[in-house]
């Protein structure tokens, strides 16, 4: 990781699902020994019922990323229900050792004034919205999935003037929308308050398909994915060159090891996007891409 | 019981001043453009319009709320920034915006303006609600369709501002504000186009045997035997298959309405300032039937009454109906 300071950077977003634990904590460690990113965000965005799992683990971990010289951010929850939720925000924005990702206004309430990130959940879809940001602390700004090209071209210039980073995901389910109902307890017959944590069976989400059988949507939790798997390595030296500073990758439960070396590999121009893609293929998330958003057309088609 | 303000639908000028009549206490509504989220082929407002409109509500006490509640796309700004503009001219008594860098410009533009939090804007905590209060001197939110009763009750309590509660019409199943379902499949975004499932990506198709199957774009929402009712299609309310299910099931939420006459009293209770009706696209004989049927519900309630409210579930979609989260946690 002994690149120029100005080289973009690759980053890992939260865990979007509800992995156990220790696999949790040990796809941390492997990723902190051998993953070229130089962002990790930790935090539990979906749901607060799953947090006290990985508590014990998050100092411990947070340690090991950042002894590898991996920057760690804590992302917050995305959206903010009964009490508990709220607490977990305050507990997360009251600590003073890693930058804290907003997801949510509630958040922003509490770290404006000081140094803090804006996570993909909270609407930044312009530059008047980017400009008040940083003028509240802002100085690093992960858009949402679907804000094309062409916007995140004038975000990047304004980002730009502003000193603030810019982030886009490029690889993983792209997030579309969020829900205070579980749908992981509902496909199940439950409810909130009564889920059992039925979540934890699906690493990479629930598939929903079409009465035709045809893929569509992933649920997780309160939230819906895409089917598709994003795939923006045709896109990053365009964004790179607009202003977009880091590039987020999702994990899942393929070897997001791999997944990130070969990001690494296109930004450090050694492989082309298409060499990348074909490797992606193999060793990511098994189903087809999709870069419909970036494109301005159908989020879920894929065209180069 | 104090009584709260009845804030109707007013898709056309030919509604607004339906629901004057029919008893509205204001009503919201929209220019023709990407600045609201109901801005669908002909709906809303022209500027000329909007000046009639807000005359014919103020002439008879009636409010006009304008709903600016969309995300500008990077590069747009001015579009929902002239939306502004010229609502303050024509005199509007509040702008509902959900953009960060939109109220930014009316705080700063127009600090004496009164500004609503659209539902748009997500926010469901105190704290969240504290943010925009204290950035944009917000006076009212108006509250994602997610918490309970008891729950408003509490936000009530830990927030400087008023209430506006949805009371009745279709609900989405996701948070407003935060769902790019129908850009996924149709490249349209109901954050920064203001449109929903829009109708020119609606195919129906009718077989033999009269199952009437409903797609959105490329994917196919639902299917219904000859007969059955069958609501607008919307991503969220379509029938789905997932592993450990034999048939298909409503995998986010069964077409149905939102109607929470029924909890009027509790609301009230709660705190809540204003009662919404949902419905822009709706005729202008339904928004007459409900803001009727609310007006005396409210002044019912007002006068210690119990309401008649059997002839709204005749209005609801598919006569189906939900107090929603509203409810209770069994909801989520």
């Amino acid at each position: 990781m002994n690149r120029p300071a100005q080289s973009p950077a690759l980053s890992l977003g939260p865990i979007l699902f509800h992995w156990p634990a220790e696999r949790k904590r040990d796809f941390y460690f492997r990723i902190a020994d051998e993953a070229p990113v130089d962002t990790v965000y930790l935090g539990e965005v979906i749901c607060s019922k799953r947090m006290p799992f990985f508590a014990p683990f998050l100092d411990e971990v947070i340690e090991r990323l950042q002894r590898s010289g991996i920057q760690v951010r804590l992302s917050t929850l995305a959206e903010i229900t009964i009490q508990r939720d709220q607490r977990e925000v305050e507990l997360a924005c009251d600590r003073r050792d890693v930058i804290v990702e907003a997801n949510d206004a509630s958040a922003l309430n509490r770290l404006a004034g000081r140094p803090h990130a804006i996570g993909p959940y909270l609407n930044v879809y312009n530059e008047d919205t980017l400009a008040f940001l940083a003028g509240k602390g802002a100085i690093h700004v992960t858009l949402p999935s679907e804000i094309p090209a062409d916007a995140i071209a004038i975000l990047g210039a304004s980002a730009r003037s502003l000193g603030v980073g810019l982030e886009v995901q490029v690889y993983g389910r792209a997030p579309l929308a969020l829900s205070a109902r579980c749908y992981h307890a509902r496909a199940h017959g439950r409810v909130k308050d009564t889920c059992q944590f039925v979540c934890e069976n699906d690493a990479d989400g629930l598939d929903l398909e079409t009465l035709d059988a045809k893929s569509f949507l992933t649920v997780n939790g309160i939230q819906v994915l895409s089917h598709t798997c994003l795939n923006l390595a045709h896109a990053l030296e365009a964004m790179v060159a607009q202003g977009v500073t880091d590039f987020r990758i999702s994990p899942h439960s393929q070897d997001m090891v791999a997944v990130a070396r070969t990001f690494r590999s296109v930004l450090d121009r050694e492989i082309d996007p298409d060499e990348a893609s074909r490797r992606l293929q193999v060793i990511g998330l098994p189903v087809p891409f999709s870069n419909g958003f970036y494109r301005h057309v159908e989020g879920y088609r894929w065209a180069n | 019981m104090t009584t709260p303000e009845l804030v109707c639908p007013a898709g056309t000028p030919g509604a607004l001043r339906t629901a004057v009549d029919a008893g509205a206490d204001a009503v919201y509504c929209g220019f023709q453009n990407a600045t609201n989220a109901r801005n669908f082929p002909g709906l809303n407002f022209t500027v000329e319009e909007l000046a009639q409109g807000v005359a014919y509500a103020h002439a008879r006490g009636a409010k006009v709320l304008l709903a600016a509640n969309t995300f500008p796309p990077a590069g747009q700004t001015d579009l929902w920034k002239r939306a502004v503009d010229d609502g303050v001219r024509l005199g509007v008594d509040a702008i509902i915006a959900a953009d960060i860098g939109v109220m930014s410009y009316i705080s700063r533009a127009y600090p004496d303006q009164r500004l609503h939090l659209s539902v748009q804007a997500g926010a469901s905590s105190p704290e969240a609600i504290r943010f925009y209060c204290r950035e944009f001197g917000v006076k009212r939110v108006v509250l994602p369709r997610i918490l309970t009763v008891a729950e408003i009750a509490a936000v009530h309590a830990a927030i400087p501002c008023e209430i506006e509660a949805f009371v009745f019409g279709n609900i989405g199943m996701m948070a407003e504000g935060r769902c790019s379902l129908t850009n996924y499949v149709t490249g349209v975004s109901t954050n920064t186009d203001g449109v929903c499932s829009p109708a020119c990506h609606v195919h129906y198709e009718e077989d033999a045997a009269r199952n009437l199957t409903m797609r959105l774009g490329e994917f196919t929402l639902d299917r219904f035997s000859g007969g059955e009712q069958a609501g607008y299609p919307t991503i969220c309310k379509g029938r789905y298959r997932a592993a450990g299910h034999e048939e298909p099931y409503y995998a986010f939420e069964e077409p149905r309405s939102l109607n929470l006459s029924a909890l009027l009293p509790e609301l009230v209770r709660a705190g809540v300032t204003a009662l919404k009706i949902e419905g822009r696209q709706r005729s202008r004989a339904y928004v007459q039937s409900v803001v009727a049927a609310f007006r005396a519900a409210v002044d019912a309630c007002a006068a210690g009454a119990k309401p008649e409210l059997a002839g709204l579930l005749a209005l609801t979609e598919g006569h189906r109906e939900t107090p929603g989260a509203f409810g209770g946690k069994r909801w989520r």
